[in-house]
């Protein structure tokens, strides 16, 4: 009896093979998937969603009162793994610290996002903006006033990100 | 004076524009193939293909074509560089050539020759030739490995093709082209020769270079096989050739079993529409199967590729030639 079952699996076995049955599937197969809706982004007139926590571009944001926030406590230069910060300060004329450079090398930075998470004040930050390849390398040395000018274009997405996160933190 | 022009220069000057009138539309062919290779296999992929140069990517080709005529022409040093050059040149006339023979409505054929058959057959054997100066002259060991495995593949394959010919020519009784479609006006032979017709085209996949048997440029094993060392204009004629031929095959495979320019039924809505719509029509369909089947299947195994032809196609073809011959001789149906 199970001989002849095998025998039975193996007649179907070779009649599946002779009307290429498994190859057949296969092409029906792909001709269901030809009709699909495609999953392609058109990447430059669409984009995809970006976590709020998505960590971009740096920025360097101001208060409403255009005054920076940045207090040269020097906490992300510490912190980066990748050495790519460099801070200098000095008192300022109305005797507040602020810093007199304040540059990323974002050819070294990693964006793990230490800085962002260091930051007592919320002034530098990992905005949304993943657009910002450069045709030279010197372009990639950000320096303050990138910085600065960075955290002025983004400052609307930023705070929108800032407080979408905020209950996780 | 006017005897040369009558005897000589005009019935030139038609052939010419017959050529022309054969060749233009083929390579606008080709050129929307890679097109539609792109579009389809993206489609089954869930992707888009291209879509942004021009109204629904339509100007993809042309910018593809552009790109690599601008490009340099890089001959490497260890190359022979007149073999190397020659090449892609076999190739791409070799696609062409073949055209000469195939009839796209009754009487609309370049060459209507008696051997038109054999004629398609030695011009689609003699690509390989290509291929091997390609994989020889580059002196590189990918190309020559690439090289190795089409002279081998094209063999084993040519076998099982002459043999699906034999049959079909049993049933028609003529190596004219013309006369093989006109055969098949009461019924195209993919009916009653299905199996053969499936060898056929399989074996055509194979004679192409296409995949699931693309072996001889196999990118994963042999990076890109024969064509390794070949840029610009040089790789270009490699790639028309190459599209230029599966057109052929198709055109091969309408004609001897799809019923050529002949409608499907010779009724009244079907025979409204002109023989060489439907022959394009058909072609069209084969070679949407070409790369429906590009985007299904893994790549052969080259032993398995081996075993399909010389233990699975060359006995059932061979079989089936007796068979077909038998039947044929056994109920009076051969034909004069």
């Amino acid at each position: 009896m199970r001989a002849g079952k095998v025998e039975m699996s193996m007649i179907a076995r070779s009649a599946n093979t002779v009307i290429l049955r498994e190859l057949l599937a296969g092409l029906w197969l792909t001709l269901r998937y030809l009709f699909r809706p495609k999953v392609t982004l058109n990447y430059p007139y669409e984009k995809g969603i970006l976590s709020p926590r998505f960590r971009g571009e740096h920025a360097l944001r101001r208060y409403p009162n255009g005054e920076e926030r940045c207090i040269a406590c020097k906490l992300c230069e510490a912190i980066c793994p990748a050495l790519a910060i460099t801070i200098e300060a000095e008192p300022r004329a109305d005797g507040l610290r602020r810093t007199t450079r304040y540059d990323i090398d974002m050819t070294k930075c990693i964006y793990c996002g230490f800085c962002e998470e260091s930051c007592p004040v919320d002034a530098i930050v990992e905005g949304p903006n993943f657009e910002f390849a450069t045709e030279t390398r010197e372009e990639l040395m950000y320096d303050k006033e990138k910085l600065l000018a960075n955290g002025d274009r983004w400052e609307n997405e930023i705070a929108q990100r800032l407080m979408a996160d905020a209950p996780y933190r | 004076m006017a005897d040369l022009w009558t005897a000589y220069l005009w019935p030139g000057a038609v052939i010419v524009g017959q050529i022309v009138a054969i060749l233009v539309p083929l390579l606008i062919s080709v050129a929307y193939l890679t097109y539609a290779e792109r579009r389809v296999i993206g489609a089954m992929q869930l992707r888009k293909g291209p879509n942004v140069v021009g109204p629904f990517g339509l100007l993809q080709p042309i910018a593809d074509g552009l790109k690599l005529l601008v490009k340099e022409t890089v001959i490497p040093a260890g190359a022979n560089k007149v073999v190397f050059v020659l090449a892609p040149i076999v190739t791409f006339s070799l696609s062409l050539v073949a055209w000469a023979v195939i009839p796209f409505d009754a009487g609309m054929v370049l060459a209507d020759i008696n051997v038109g058959v054999l004629y398609l057959f030695a011009i689609s054997s003699l690509g390989v030739y290509g291929i091997i100066m390609a994989g020889w002259a580059s002196n590189s060991k990918y190309p020559f490995l690439g090289a190795l495995r089409s002279a081998a593949q094209m063999v084993s394959y040519e076998i099982s093709i002459g043999f699906v010919i034999i049959t079909v020519l049993l049933c028609v009784g003529s190596l004219n082209l013309t006369k093989v479609v006109e055969a098949q006006r009461d019924m195209w032979f993919a009916l009653p020769l299905l199996p053969m017709f499936v060898i056929f085209f399989i074996s055509a996949l194979a004679e192409t270079n296409r995949a699931p048997f693309d072996l001889p440029e196999a990118e994963a094993e042999l990076v890109s096989g024969y064509n390794v060392e070949y840029s610009s204009m040089t790789f270009a004629m490699f790639f028309l050739g190459e599209y230029a031929n599966m057109i052929l095959m198709s055109a091969m495979t309408t004609i001897l079993f799809l019923g050529g320019w002949l409608p499907p039924l010779s009724v009244a809505p079907f025979t409204w529409i002109p023989g060489p719509v439907w022959f394009a029509l058909k072609i069209a369909f084969l070679l949407f199967v070409f790369l429906w089947v590009r985007a299904t299947f893994p790549r052969y195994r080259y032993d398995q590729l081996m075993r399909l032809g010389w233990k699975v196609f060359l006995p059932a073809s061979l079989a089936w030639v007796v068979l077909t011959a038998g039947v044929l001789v056994a109920f009076g149906w051969l034909p004069e």
